[in-house]
């Protein structure tokens, strides 16, 4: 394993770059992750990479601890703590310094105009990504249905939202969808 | 002590809390859906925001580079404690999934297959999509006071979701309208 040091310098150089490039979300860096870890670097097959974007999408927390999985491939629990760690690090340094910025703006007319106008905004991009995850998971009839009987449980009523997903996984596990 | 316009009636987390609580979401988020299951936690149980300063703060975490939900910790955590908050928001959101997270792939790339648990995630995901779809009609009701945040909201959702046109697209056509009908009105700028 006479590559890992090298490999941990690639995955600090790659990583924290991608931190600041995944502008919308850390979905929108995964064709350059793909392209770096599969292709330049040779860390993971396609068929590997395909695989471990299917687990960090399942596994409970943020999707991007992809590259915690890409990070142990390539170099190890120490790979993968690097990778975990530049990916989140430089983005939410931005974050926090924009956070404080917007705290201290508490009675300014943008920030009331931001928030009063972009919630309609926000509805409509979680609108969005709700369609657009029920296309993904291949979801068919069955699946549509559960769906909207979780819907208006979780709308309607009070019940704890996690009896709602471990009721659907009940229904996913008996095999019914 | 003076309340500020900013800071709410409810007592201010301790740090140990604000990991706890943010440990909480990203366990609970299994399949998915992790912006509903923060709305629920911070919103509706803990009352640390408002759906408008949450959905506000929403959209720019979106906005800014990084995982939203991981952004959304860092804006809830440094509300209250500063950089230590935020720290802590966001050590306790990643600190079990990355232990989850490295357990499922040792077992990957020791058995070459995805653990079999192929259907109960399916229908996890069918939940989560449930969950996300309620978050925005429960907070879609509270903001669509007329016609025009109807429009935006509509505008919105088709250009993203329907057309997938990119955020940044999406947001150049509706943000301004959305602003200027926001403005408060008398405030000059």
């Amino acid at each position: 394993m006479k590559d890992e040091g090298l490999n941990l310098i690639h995955i600090l150089l790659l990583f924290s770059s991608l931190s600041l490039l995944s502008i919308g979300g850390g979905n929108t860096v995964i064709p350059e992750m793909q392209h770096k870890s599969v292709g330049a670097y040779g860390w993971l097959t396609d068929k590997q990479f395909a695989d471990v974007f299917a687990i960090s999408q399942a596994a409970p927390g943020p999707s991007v601890l992809l590259v915690t999985i890409i990070g142990y491939k390539a170099a190890g629990l120490l790979g993968a703590l690097l990778a975990t760690v530049a990916m989140i690090l430089p983005a939410a340094a931005l974050v926090f310094l924009v956070s404080r910025m917007w705290n201290r703006a508490a009675d300014s007319p943008l920030r009331h105009a931001i928030e009063r106008g972009f919630a309609p905004l926000t509805v409509g991009l979680v609108l969005a990504s709700g369609y657009v995850m029920s296309h993904a998971a291949d979801h068919d009839w069955r699946a549509y249905i559960l769906t909207g009987v979780c819907t208006v449980i979780c709308t309607s009523t009070k019940t704890n939202p996690l009896f709602v997903v471990g009721g659907a996984s009940l229904v996913g596990w008996l095999g019914w969808i | 002590m003076i309340p500020t316009s900013t800071t709410s009636s409810v007592p201010e987390p301790s740090l140990a809390e604000l990991a706890w609580t943010f440990n909480h979401i990203a366990l609970a988020s299994f399949g998915g859906g992790l912006s509903a299951w923060s709305r629920e936690v911070v919103v509706v149980e803990k009352k640390w925001m408002s759906d408008e300063e949450f959905l506000s703060a929403l959209t720019m975490c979106r906005i800014l580079p990084g995982a939203n939900q991981i952004n959304m910790a860092v804006f809830v955590g440094s509300k209250f404690r500063g950089m230590a908050g935020a720290c802590a928001a966001c050590f306790g959101l990643t600190f079990m999934p990355v232990v989850i997270v490295l357990a499922m792939s040792v077992a990957y790339f020791k058995f070459n297959d995805v653990p079999a648990m192929q259907n109960t995630l399916k229908g996890a995901a069918a939940g989560a999509v449930a969950l996300t779809f309620s978050m925005a009609i429960k907070t879609g009701r509270k903001c669509l006071t007329g016609v025009i945040p109807a429009l935006l909201l509509v505008a919105t959702f088709v250009m993203n979701g329907v057309l997938h046109w990119p955020l940044f697209g999406v947001l150049a056509i509706v943000a301004p309208p959305a602003l200027l009908w926001a403005w408060p009105k008398g405030a000059r700028t």
